[in-house]
C-alpha cells in the first residue's frame, strides 16, 4: 500500500510543477500593465542628444502620435532590438522618439552612427528622472502615446516584429503618416 | 545616512536569523547545552535590528527623504502625514519589511511563551522561525531592498497610489498580515514536534492559542479588506474572488479547521497526524499566497509590481519550506499513534466532517485561484474563474457544514448516542425554520430558495449554540471561557450566514443617469440629484455631488459622493457616500460626466451588508474569549516548575 503520509508532498511537487510553468509563461511578461496606460504621458523637457542647446520636450509632441523608445548604448537588447526600429522608421506609420537612459553622450552617438539612427530626435535623460517618471523598469521599454498625450500602449522589453503587427499597428490610425 | 543604518540593521538582521536556525535547530540535535541558551538572544537580537530597519524607512517617509527610491516611488511632498507613514506598506518592498516585523514580534512572544514549554522544544520551534525569518530578510535584500538610493534623488515623489490613499491602508494590511505571519507559529511547533520526533502530551494545548489568536486577527483582516473593498474600490462590491483574496481565505479556511482539529486532539489525543498536517498547511497557504501576490503570475486589483526573478526566488523558499516540512511529515508522522477510536455519531466524527469540508473548500478555492495558471500551462487558452465557479462549489461544502454544526456541538465525545440532546435539536430546528421563513417572506414576501435555507440554518446555530450555555447559568454551573468563545464564535457565523444570503437575493441596485433636480427611486427610497460642485483636497481636486434621500417623503439622508482626481499620478478615484437605515446600507457612487451637467450615478440598496463585517469582529471575539481562557493560564502555571529544569520534558 503507498503511504498515505507520502500524499501531501506528493501534491505539493506537482503544485510546484504549476507554479513553475506559471513564472515561466507569466502573463505579465511584456505585458505589465503600466499604471500610465489610459493616462497623459509624463511632461519632460530634455536637452537632445548631441545637440545640447536644442531642447526636447512633450509640449511639443502634442497632436501627433509618436513612440518613445527608451534605450541606452549599455544595453544588449536595445542592440538587438535595433533592426527592428529601423524597420519603423522605413515604415513611416508612427515617428520614434528616442529616450536614451542613463548613457554618455559620446558612447550613444557612437552607438547610432554604427547601428543607423531611426530616431526623429533623441532626448539624453543622463540622471534617469525622465525615466522613473514614465515607470521604466529596464531596458528598453516603449510607450505609444496618441495626440492627445495619453499612453495608450506599453511595450516591456524588445520590441519584437509580433508586437509590431499585433499591438501597435491596430492602434494606430489607418494610413498614419509619420510627419517627420 | 539613515537609510544606510536601516539597510546595516537589516543585513545584521539577517545574520542573527541564521544563527537563530542554527543554534535552534542544531543545537537540541547535537546537544549543545550553549548552542541552545544562545537561540533566546538571537531572537531578541533579530528584533531589535528589524524594529531599527522599520524605524528608519518610517523616519526617510516622514522627513519626505526622496533620494530613496522606495520613498520616492511611493510618496510625495504633498501626502498628508497619516498616508506618509501608512505608504511605507503601500508596496511590495515596505511589505515586505512589514511582514518581516509582525513575524519577529511573534517569535517575540513564542521565546517569552518558551519559558513555559520544555527547552529543547522550544529551542526548535524559535530555530524554524528563524528559519522563516533567515528566507524573507534574504528575499528582501536581494529582490527588493526599500533602502537603495537614487542618485541624483528624486525632487519629489512620484505619490502613493491614490487607491490606496484611505483610512483602510492604515489597518487592513498590518491586521491581515498578522493573522497570515501568525499561523507561522503553528507551523514551527508542528515542525518542532515532527525534529523531535514524538509529539508531547501537552503539544496541542501549549499550540492552540497561538492558533486561535492568529486566526482571530486573519478574520478581522480580512473583513477590513472587505469593508474597505465595498465603500472605496468595488462600488458597493465585498468580495470578488479575486486571487487575492483567495490567497487570504484558503489560510483562514484551513486556520478554521486547525482550530478544530487540535481540539479533538487536546481533549482525546486524536487526529495527531492530520493536525501536524494542518498546522504545516494552513502556513503553507500564507506563504503560498505570498507567491501569488509578489511573483506576478496572477493578475490581481492587489498586484504588486511584478518580476520574475521574485516569483523564481519564492518559488525556491516555497519548496524548502513546504517541501521540507512535508518530507518531514512523511517521515515523522507514522510515528504518531492515536488511543482508541470513537463510535460514528460522537462530537469526533462531526469534528471530522468538519475538517474534510473545510478542507474540500480550501482546496477548492486553491483550484479556482490556480485554474488561470493551469490552463495557461496545458496552453488551454486563457480561463479567468469567477463568482459562477466559486459561488455554487463553495455553497456545496457550506450547506452541511453549517447543518452539522448544531449537531456537531451537542454530540459527546467518544460516544455516537445523542440522548436526550435529540429533542433540543428537534425543537431548536423547528424554531429556526419557522422563524427563519416567517421573517424571510414576512418582510419580503417573496425571495430566492437560498434565503430562507440561510436563515433557517443560521438561526438554528443560534439557537442551539445557546441551549447549553444558557442551561449552565441555569443551574449556576461555571461556563469555561473556551466555551462562551465558542458559542460566540459560532453565532457571528451564524449571523454572517444569514446576513450573506440576505444581501445576495435582496439587493436592489441601479446605474442612473441623472441631471440636476432629476430624481430616481429605488427599493423605496427616492433620490434627488442636486449637482456638483467642484472640491479640493490636500493632493487632490474634483467634484463633489449631492443626493438627497427620502422615503414616503421623510427625509433619510443627504449623500455626498465624489470624485477625485489626483494630481501626481493623475488618477481617478470614487468616494462612495453611504447611509445605513433601516438595516439597508444605503450606497451612492458617482459615475461618469455625461456632459450637460448629466451625471451617471450608482445606487445600490443593501440589506444586512454590514452584519457580515460586524459578525466576522463577533467571530475574532470569540477567539480572544477562548484565548484568555483559565486552562492555559493553568498550563502556564504547571509547566513553569518542572518543565524549565528539565532538559527535556518526557
Amino acid at each position: 500500500m503507498i503511504n498515505r503520509f507520502l500524499i501531501p508532498v506528493v501534491v505539493f511537487a506537482l503544485l510546484v510543477v504549476v507554479l513553475a510553468i506559471g513564472i515561466k509563461h507569466s502573463p505579465e511578461k511584456g505585458i505589465i500593465p503600466s499604471p500610465l496606460i489610459g493616462k497623459p504621458a509624463p511632461q519632460f523637457s530634455l536637452p537632445s542628444l548631441g545637440d545640447p542647446a536644442r531642447t526636447v520636450s512633450s509640449a511639443t509632441l502634442r497632436g501627433r502620435w509618436y513612440l518613445l523608445n527608451v534605450w541606452g548604448s549599455w544595453c544588449g537588447t536595445c542592440r538587438e532590438e535595433h533592426r527592428m526600429l529601423l524597420e519603423v522608421r522605413r515604415s513611416g506609420r508612427v515617428p520614434l522618439i528616442g529616450l536614451d537612459w542613463k548613457d554618455d553622450d559620446s558612447q550613444a552617438l557612437g552607438y547610432l552612427q554604427q547601428l543607423g539612427d531611426p530616431y526623429e530626435f533623441v532626448a539624453a535623460d543622463r540622471d534617469g528622472r525622465t525615466a522613473i517618471d514614465w515607470g521604466v523598469y529596464a531596458a528598453p521599454e516603449s510607450f505609444l502615446v496618441n495626440p492627445a498625450g495619453i499612453v495608450v500602449y506599453k511595450c516591456m522589453g524588445e520590441l519584437t516584429p509580433d508586437i509590431w503587427e499585433k499591438e501597435i499597428l491596430p492602434r494606430l490610425p489607418q494610413a498614419q503618416a509619420a510627419r517627420s | 545616512m539613515l537609510p544606510e543604518l536601516g539597510h546595516f540593521a537589516l543585513i545584521l538582521a539577517l545574520l542573527l536569523a541564521a544563527l537563530q536556525a542554527f543554534f535552534g535547530i542544531a543545537g537540541p540535535m547535537f546537544r549543545r547545552e550553549r548552542w541552545v541558551s544562545a537561540v533566546t538572544p538571537a531572537v531578541a537580537g533579530q528584533a531589535v535590528m528589524v524594529a531599527a530597519a522599520m524605524g528608519c524607512l518610517i523616519a526617510s517617509f516622514v522627513n519626505e527623504d526622496f533620494s530613496v527610491a522606495y520613498v520616492a516611488e511611493n510618496s510625495n511632498s504633498a501626502l498628508p502625514l497619516f498616508y506618509r507613514v501608512a505608504a511605507l506598506w503601500g508596496a511590495h518592498e515596505g511589505s515586505l519589511l512589514l511582514w518581516i516585523m509582525l513575524l519577529a514580534v511573534w517569535t517575540v512572544a513564542v521565546a517569552v511563551y518558551a519559558t513555559r514549554l520544555p527547552r529543547l522544544f522550544a529551542a526548535r520551534v524559535l530555530g524554524v522561525l528563524g528559519v522563516i525569518s533567515f528566507g524573507f530578510l534574504l528575499f528582501t535584500l536581494a529582490t527588493s531592498n526599500p533602502f537603495l538610493r537614487l542618485d541624483p534623488p528624486a525632487l519629489d515623489g512620484r505619490d502613493l497610489n491614490p487607491i490606496l490613499q484611505d483610512p483602510g491602508l492604515a489597518g487592513h494590511p498590518p491586521v491581515l498580515y498578522t493573522g497570515y505571519v501568525g499561523f507561522a507559529v503553528a507551523f514551527a511547533f508542528a515542525c518542532g514536534a515532527m525534529l523531535q520526533g514524538r509529539m508531547d502530551q501537552n503539544w496541542a494545548r501549549w499550540t492552540r492559542p497561538w492558533v486561535t489568536a492568529a486566526w482571530a486577527f486573519l478574520t478581522c483582516g480580512i473583513a477590513m479588506g472587505s469593508f474597505w473593498a465595498y465603500y472605496e474600490l468595488g462600488w458597493g462590491g465585498f468580495w470578488f474572488w479575486d486571487p487575492v483574496e483567495c490567497a487570504s481565505f484558503m489560510p483562514w479556511l484551513v486556520g478554521t479547521a486547525l482550530i478544530h482539529s487540535l481540539a479533538v486532539t487536546d481533549k482525546r489525543g486524536l487526529f495527531k497526524s492530520w493536525t501536524l498536517l494542518l498546522s504545516v498547511l494552513a502556513f503553507s497557504l500564507s506563504l503560498l499566497g505570498t507567491f501569488l501576490v509578489r511573483s506576478g503570475v496572477l493578475v490581481s486589483v492587489h498586484s504588486f509590481a511584478a518580476d520574475p526573478s521574485r516569483g523564481v526566488f519564492i518559488l525556491s523558499f516555497l519548496i524548502v519550506m513546504i517541501g521540507g516540512a512535508l518530507a518531514l511529515y512523511a517521515w515523522r508522522a507514522p510515528l504518531l499513534k492515536s488511543p482508541a477510536g470513537f463510535e460514528l455519531g460522537a462530537r469526533e466524527s462531526f469534528l471530522l466532517f468538519n475538517n474534510v469540508l473545510l478542507v474540500i473548500a480550501a482546496a477548492t478555492v486553491l483550484a479556482g485561484t490556480l485554474a488561470p495558471l493551469i490552463s495557461g500551462a496545458l496552453k488551454l487558452g486563457t480561463v479567468s474563474v469567477g463568482p459562477p465557479f466559486f459561488n455554487p462549489m463553495f455553497m456545496l461544502t457550506m450547506l452541511p457544514l453549517l447543518a452539522l454544526l448544531s449537531i456537531g456541538i451537542h454530540a459527546s465525545w467518544k460516544r455516537g448516542r445523542l440522548g436526550t440532546q435529540q429533542r433540543t435539536l428537534l425543537y431548536t430546528f423547528v424554531a429556526a425554520a419557522v422563524l427563519g421563513c416567517g421573517l424571510v417572506y414576512g418582510i419580503y414576501s417573496h425571495g430566492h430558495l437560498l434565503t430562507p435555507v440561510g436563515a433557517t440554518l443560521g438561526l438554528w446555530i443560534i439557537l442551539s449554540s445557546l441551549v447549553d450555555p444558557v442551561d449552565r447559568l441555569r443551574r449556576r454551573l461555571s461556563l469555561p471561557r473556551a466555551v462562551v468563545g465558542m458559542t460566540i464564535a459560532h453565532i457571528g457565523l451564524a449571523i454572517a450566514v444569514i446576513a450573506l444570503t440576505t444581501v445576495q437575493s435582496f439587493t436592489n441596485e441601479r446605474d442612473v443617469a441623472m441631471a440636476p433636480g432629476g430624481s430616481a427611486t429605488v427599493g423605496g427610497y427616492q433620490f434627488r440629484f442636486d449637482g456638483v460642485r467642484p472640491i479640493e483636497g490636500p493632493n487632490y481636486d474634483g467634484v463633489g455631488a449631492t443626493l438627497v434621500v427620502t422615503r414616503n417623503g421623510s427625509a433619510v439622508a443627504v449623500l455626498k459622493p465624489q470624485k477625485r482626481q489626483y494630481w501626481v499620478q493623475h488618477q481617478v478615484t470614487t468616494e462612495t457616500a453611504i447611509h445605513y437605515s433601516r438595516g439597508n446600507n444605503i450606497l451612492v457612487a458617482l459615475g461618469d460626466d455625461l456632459g450637460a451637467s448629466r451625471w451617471s450615478v450608482r445606487i445600490q440598496i443593501r440589506p444586512l451588508v454590514s452584519f457580515i463585517w460586524i459578525a466576522a469582529v463577533i467571530m475574532a471575539l470569540g477567539g480572544a474569549l477562548a484565548l484568555s481562557d483559565r486552562r492555559y493560564r493553568l498550563a502556564r502555571e504547571a509547566a513553569t516548575a518542572p518543565a524549565g529544569t528539565a532538559p527535556e520534558h518526557a
